[in-house]
C-alpha cells in the first residue's frame, strides 16, 4: 500500500478522535437547547470552570486564595491535602449541580417566556462572569490536570498496523479513553430522554411549557436537571482536554468550535452532534493533509466555519436536526 | 334541583352524584384594575358533569385558570376534597389530580401521540432520578403498568392508529382527542376542559361530546368544562354556572339556566342600565 494512503488513514483516525472532543462539548450544548430552547453560550467556559474545580479539588487549593489573601494579609494557597480523583470528581459534579441551580434561580427563573435573542444575551454574560469568577477562585495560571488518563502513543495499535501495513499508526491513548466515554455518554443520554420519566418530562417542557405545567411537571425541575447534565458533560470534556492541553483559559475557546459542529449536526439532535463532530474532525484533519500544503497550512483555523457556512446554505437545521416548517 | 343534599343528588337520567369535591368561595380576580371574576362561589360534585357559560369576555377561562392554579385570586377560598387549598403552582395542582385542557391546544407537538399520553402519567410515577437513570427493577414495573392504563385510554378514545405518529402531523379534531387523552390518563379526581369544541365541525363536535358522556360514564369521571356553545351544553352538563362580566348570574340544571330571565338577557345582550 502506498505510504501516502497509509498516511491518509492515520490522518482520518485521528480525525475522528480529534472530532469526538469537539462532539463532547457540542453535546452540552444541544442538551440545554433542547431542553429550554437556551443556546447555552457559556457552556465552553463551564468546561473551564468544571476542570478548574477539579484540578483546585484535587490539589487541595484553597478557593479565593488571592481575594482571602490579599484582604487579610494572610499567606494561603494549599490546605495541604491531596484528595483523590474520584472523590475529587464527585464534588465537582456537586459543584456543577449547585452552579445549575443558582444560575437557575438567579438568572432563568426570572426569563421565563422571553425571547430567545434575551436568554442567549443572558448566557454570554454567564460565560464572562464565570470566566472571571473562575480566574478569582483557582487563579489564573496554567494547571496539570492528571485524573490517571493513559496517555500518549498506543503501542498494541502501532504494533499491529505496522504488521499488517509495514507502517504503524501512531494513535493517543487519550483520544481512545475519550472516544469510549463519549460513546457511552451519548447511549446513555439518548436513553435517558428516549425512555426514562425525567427525560420524557425534559422533551416536554422543552416542547411547550404551559402544557407541561399542566400534566404536572416542574419547569424548575427540570431546569436545575438540565444545566446539571450539561455541567457534567461540561466536566467530562474539560476532564479530556485539560489532560491532553493542560486547564488553561483558551479552553473556553473550543466552545467556538463546537459552533460549527452543532451546524452540522443539528442544534436539537444529540446523535447529530456526535457525528458533526467527527466530520468537522476528519474534514479539517484530511483538509489540511491534501489541501493546506497548497495554501501554507493552518487551514484547521477556518474549514469548520466554512463547512458549516455552506450547511446553511443548503441544509440550516442540520443533519439531523428538527425540520423548520411553519404553518401559515 | 330539589333533592340536592350535601351527601349528593340525582341527575334527570338517573346518575347517582356524590358530595363536593371542589368548592369555590367568593373568588375575586383582578388584573391591575381590570376585574376579570368578581365574587363567585359554586361547588363541583363528584362524578357530575359541571359547565361553566356564558358570553366571550366573561371570565370564563380565568375562572378554570384559577382552579388549575394558573392565576392566583386576590380574594376568595379554593377549597378541594374538604382542604383549603393554599396558593399553588399549576404543576402542583396536577400533581393533586386535576387535569386540564386548553382552548388553543397544548400538546407537545414534537412528540408521538403515545408519548403525549404517557407524560399525562408523570405525576403516578414515583421512581426517582437514578432509578430511572439506570433502568432497573421499579422503575421499570412501573413504565410497564402505567403503559398499561395509557393504551387503554387510547383504545377507549380510539386513536390506537395514530399512537406513533408525531402529533404535529395530526388534523385539529384529533389533536383535541389526543390531549383528552392525556389529561384522561392523569387518572384525575377532576378533569378540566376549556372550550372542548372549540372550532370543531358538527361531526367533530358529536364526536367529542360522546366522547365526554363516555368518560363520565365509564370512569366516572368528575368533570367541569367551559363552553359558549349553548346547544352543546345544555345536551352534556348536569348543572350549569353562567357567567357575565366576571359575575355569576344564574346557577342550577340547564332547564333552570334556560328559563333564568338574568341570562336571556345576558345573551340576547340586553342593555345593562
Amino acid at each position: 500500500m502506498p505510504d501516502q494512503l497509509l498516511f491518509g488513514m492515520e490522518v482520518v483516525l485521528n480525525g475522528l478522535m480529534a472530532g469526538v472532543l469537539y462532539a463532547l462539548v457540542a453535546l452540552g450544548f444541544v442538551l440545554i437547547y433542547k431542553a429550554s430552547g437556551i443556546f447555552n453560550y457559556a457552556q465552553g467556559v463551564m468546561a473551564l470552570f468544571a476542570a478548574l474545580t477539579l484540578v483546585g479539588v484535587m490539589e487541595g487549593q484553597v478557593p479565593f486564595a488571592h481575594l482571602i489573601n490579599a484582604i487579610l494579609g494572610t499567606q494561603v494557597h494549599h490546605f495541604g491535602w491531596h484528595v483523590p480523583t474520584l472523590l475529587a470528581i464527585i464534588l465537582t459534579i456537586l459543584v456543577m449541580v449547585l452552579l445549575a441551580w443558582t444560575v437557575n434561580q438567579l438568572i432563568f427563573r426570572h426569563l421565563v417566556n422571553q425571547e430567545p435573542i434575551i436568554l442567549f444575551m443572558a448566557t454570554i454574560g454567564l460565560a464572562y462572569f464565570l470566566e472571571g469568577f473562575g480566574d478569582i477562585m483557582w487563579g489564573s495560571d496554567i494547571k496539570k490536570l492528571d485524573v490517571g488518563l493513559p496517555q500518549g502513543i498506543n503501542p498494541a495499535i502501532d504494533d499491529l498496523t505496522f504488521g499488517i501495513f509495514g507502517y504503524g499508526f501512531f494513535i493517543d491513548n487519550l483520544d481512545i479513553v475519550a472516544t469510549v466515554v463519549a460513546a457511552l455518554l451519548v447511549v446513555s443520554l439518548v436513553l435517558f430522554a428516549q425512555y426514562s420519566k425525567q427525560g420524557r418530562a425534559m422533551r416536554a417542557v422543552a416542547d411547550d411549557h404551559q402544557a407541561a405545567l399542566s400534566v404536572g411537571i416542574s419547569l424548575k425541575f427540570i431546569w436545575v436537571m438540565v444545566w446539571s447534565l450539561a455541567g457534567f458533560v461540561a466536566l467530562v470534556a474539560g476532564i479530556m482536554w485539560g489532560t491532553k492541553s493542560g486547564v488553561q483559559f483558551s479552553l473556553s475557546l473550543i466552545a467556538l468550535k463546537a459552533l460549527p459542529v452543532l451546524m452540522l449536526g443539528g442544534f436539537t439532535s444529540i446523535p447529530g452532534a456526535i457525528v458533526g463532530g467527527l466530520i468537522i474532525g476528519v474534514g479539517e484533519k484530511l483538509f489540511e493533509f491534501s489541501v493546506g500544503p497548497m495554501v501554507g497550512g493552518a487551514t484547521e483555523n477556518w474549514f469548520a466555519y466554512v463547512l458549516a457556512l455552506i450547511f446553511l446554505v443548503f441544509r440550516p437545521q442540520g443533519l439531523f436536526g428538527e425540520k423548520i416548517i411553519e404553518r401559515v | 334541583m330539589k333533592d340536592m343534599t350535601p351527601e349528593g343528588y340525582t341527575t334527570e337520567d338517573g346518575r347517582k352524584i356524590g358530595g363536593v369535591v371542589m368548592e369555590m368561595k367568593n373568588i375575586s380576580l383582578r388584573f391591575g384594575g381590570v376585574v376579570a371574576i368578581k365574587d363567585i362561589s359554586f361547588d363541583i360534585r363528584q362524578g357530575e358533569i359541571r359547565a361553566i357559560i356564558g358570553p366571550n369576555g366573561a371570565g370564563k377561562s380565568s375562572m378554570l385558570n384559577v382552579i388549575s392554579g394558573f392565576y392566583h385570586p386576590q380574594e376568595g377560598e379554593i377549597w378541594y376534597q374538604g382542604k383549603l387549598r393554599p396558593p399553588m403552582k399549576p404543576y402542583e395542582v396536577a400533581q393533586q389530580g386535576i387535569a386540564r385542557t386548553f382552548q388553543n391546544i397544548a400538546l407537545f407537538e414534537g412528540m408521538t401521540v403515545l408519548d403525549n399520553v404517557m407524560t399525562g402519567r408523570i405525576r403516578q410515577m414515583k421512581a426517582g432520578l437514578f432509578a430511572q437513570a439506570i433502568w432497573k427493577g421499579k422503575a421499570e414495573r412501573e413504565e410497564v403498568e402505567n403503559r398499561a392504563v395509557v393504551e387503554k385510554v387510547i383504545d377507549f378514545l380510539e386513536i390506537q392508529h395514530i399512537r406513533k405518529t408525531p402529533v404535529s402531523r395530526l388534523p385539529y379534531g384529533l389533536k383535541k382527542r389526543v390531549e383528552l387523552a392525556r389529561a384522561l390518563a392523569a387518572e384525575p379526581s377532576i378533569l378540566l376542559l376549556d372550550e372542548p369544541m372549540a372550532g370543531m365541525n358538527v361531526e367533530e363536535k358529536e364526536d367529542m361530546s360522546r366522547f365526554i358522556l363516555d368518560v363520565n360514564d365509564e370512569f366516572g369521571t368528575t368533570i367541569a368544562l367551559i363552553e359558549h356553545d349553548m346547544g352543546v351544553v345544555m345536551d352534556l352538563s348536569d348543572r350549569v354556572v353562567v357567567m357575565d362580566y366576571g359575575r355569576k348570574i344564574g346557577d342550577g340544571t340547564p332547564d333552570e339556566v334556560r328559563n333564568n330571565q338574568d341570562v336571556i338577557d345576558a345573551y340576547l345582550g340586553v342593555a345593562h342600565d
